[in-house]
């Protein structure tokens, strides 16, 4: 369904994609994986005609550069962020869409209520919250219900609440005979939606296997996601790592990996440092081990 | 979720059907509707058909009272008052427009979203060019016809013909103005830096092409049809001759080059003017479309 033959995109005398290859069969859902700047944005913008690049891309047969109108038809596409006119209503923004990809006028509650966004109608964009404004802009990829879905990082912006109801949402998109590629580095998004995992490092495919085998291939462990202060995230940063933990911060805290005897530990280290923990959450098992920031750690 | 989730369920059996696509006059009359709603909402429009209308109301009255409000010197008068108004509101009004058209769509991402559904660049290109083209008629037409009415009612007479061929005139100078913003916006990588660069092209033409053609001639001792050539190069200068011209008034006017100008060409000056204005129309629109097809969006 979607075929990348050596595409390679350079910007001045650096290589974002180097000569990637990935062939997706229809239904499959492809994760890319790897750390900011390993080329899963610039691939995706490849895969929808955005760019021009060095070698050919396939989407249902068309080629993305020569025929992308027809190709880019195939595509629902939901964006890290969504950049709409903060003055269109979302009833407008439905419409309009629609007219673009060919439809007759939709039925909005169908299109609304299929993301939960029944009764905003009305709404302008620029009062709908970050999740909001991410439903939105999948209940637009999936006008005309296209065999195809791209996504880039999407959960990227969104808080936790609205990452896990955004996760679940696509969870039903996938496995229903519909191809799915997206980028992430979310684990949990990875492990629950993909099939298969693509891990690209500097711009090359490194390996692609199974998500199971990618999953195992970390090894059993625990993430400890705790929920602290800004101001106090760099002191756990520093106590965590002089207690030999790899901790990273994602935005509203900080992930632990740990082995599944040792949870407790950094609660410990926390509590010795005077660092307060408001809440936190327990990544699964098969989760463990998945943060790019270890893969990098780990040498790759 | 409600039921109407379920619809997400499903991808479709198969492909869709081959062009399934919509055509390019589809995509840009989809995309010009969409723009020229956005932009009568927008305040940039209410400010300038306002001023606009405002300014031409005041040229109107007064023009009209100095020459005891009736005739054809009343109205040579109040046209003379307008043109200048026009080469002075309109270019600034569709320069900064199409300025604001590609690059600030860019720096929010819009454009990128955009690109990522089935339309071409060109569809985009065309699609905003035409819209704002509409809402600069929609203030043009708002512009005059305030004035041509209120006029009307006070008993200033104004030829209907008259005001029918400044408007024309007027959106003619405005699509080329809006071809040359296009152009900058698609050259400028952030919006503040395409609105700059379209006023300074606006103060280039309204004035420095102006002085530049009197020092021009009296430095480098121009002959007069050099000096007429000239001045077909701006666009502004264009209108201006060719409204004069249509307003049944001498281009003596302009001095030397307006009466070379009359001598020479007679009536088929409004074909050396409409062609230069149609050139003005199309090679900066054509030379956007080009630098659009080859800059990435983001």
């Amino acid at each position: 369904m979607i075929r990348m033959e050596h595409v390679t995109k350079r910007f001045g005398p650096n290589a974002a994609v180097d000569d990637v290859c990935i062939d997706i069969a229809r239904g499959d859902s492809v994760a890319l994986w790897g750390s900011n700047g390993a080329g899963k944005t610039t691939l995706i913008r490849c895969a929808l005609g955005l760019f021009a690049f060095g070698g050919k891309i396939l989407v249902g047969g068309h080629d993305v550069l020569r025929d992308g109108k027809r190709a880019r038809s195939l595509i629902g596409y939901v964006p890290q962020e969504l950049g709409l006119y903060d003055d269109l209503r979302l009833s407008e923004a439905v419409r309009f869409f629609s007219r673009l990809k060919g439809l007759r006028t939709p039925e909005l509650d169908a299109v609304l209520g299929g993301v939960g966004l029944t009764g905003h109608e009305h709404k302008r964009i620029r009062e709908l919250s970050g999740g909001m404004k991410q439903r939105l802009a999948l209940a637009i990829a999936m006008l005309g219900d296209p065999p195809v879905l791209i996504l880039d990082e999407v959960t990227a912006s969104l808080d936790a609440c609205g990452r896990q109801e955004f996760v679940a949402l696509l969870e039903r998109l996938s496995g229903s005979g519909r191809t799915m590629l997206f980028a992430s580095h979310r684990l949990e998004e990875v492990v629950a939606l993909a099939t298969r995992v693509v891990v690209l490092a500097s711009g090359s495919v490194q390996r692609s296997q199974e998500t199971g085998a990618f999953a195992a291939s970390f090894g059993a462990g625990t993430i400890v996601h705790l929920m602290i202060p800004p101001a106090a995230r760099e002191r756990a940063m520093t106590g965590l790592r002089a207690e030999g933990f790899a901790p990273t911060l994602n935005g509203v805290g900080v992930l632990v990996p740990v082995h599944a005897e040792r949870k407790a530990a950094p609660f410990r280290i926390l509590a010795e440092a005077g660092v307060p923990v408001e809440d936190f959450e327990l990544l699964r098992d098969d989760r463990a081990g998945l943060m790019p920031s270890q893969e990098k750690e780990s040498g790759r | 979720m409600t039921s109407a989730a379920l619809r997400l369920g499903a991808a479709s059996d198969g492909l869709p059907a081959e062009g399934r696509a919509p055509g390019m006059m589809t995509n840009i009359v989809t995309i010009a509707g969409r723009e020229l709603r956005e932009s009568v909402r927008a305040r940039w429009f209410v400010l300038y058909t306002v001023a606009f209308a405002v300014l031409g109301l005041a040229i109107s009255m007064v023009s009209a009272a100095a020459t005891g409000g009736s005739g054809l010197a009343s109205f040579g008068r109040t046209t003379a008052g307008l043109i200048n108004l026009v080469l002075l509101v309109v270019p600034l009004m569709a320069l900064t427009a199409g300025a604001g058209a590609i690059a600030s769509d860019r720096e929010r991402g819009m454009l990128q979203y955009l690109l990522a559904q089935p339309v071409s660049r060109l569809e985009v290109l065309l699609g905003k060019y035409f819209g704002l083209a509409g809402a600069l008629l929609a203030c043009i037409c708002l512009g005059l016809g305030t004035c041509a009415a209120v006029l009307a009612l006070k008993g200033m007479g104004t030829k209907p013909s008259g005001v029918l061929w400044l408007a024309g005139l007027s959106f003619l100078l405005a699509l080329s103005m809006l071809s040359l913003g296009i152009l900058i916006s698609t050259l400028a990588r952030r919006a503040s830096v395409a609105v700059g660069t379209s006023v300074f092209a606006w103060l280039t033409l309204v004035f420095v092409t102006d002085l530049g053609l009197m020092a021009g001639a009296i430095a480098l001792r121009l002959r007069i049809e050099q000096l007429f050539a000239l001045s077909l190069a701006n666009p502004l200068q264009v209108f201006k001759m060719w409204s004069l011209h249509a307003a049944d008034a001498s281009l003596d006017v302009l001095g030397p080059a307006g009466l070379y100008a009359t001598e020479e060409f007679g009536n088929r000056l409004h074909w050396i003017f409409g062609v230069c204005m149609m050139a003005w129309i199309v090679v900066p629109l054509a030379i956007g479309a080009v630098v659009m097809s080859r800059r990435s969006p983001v």
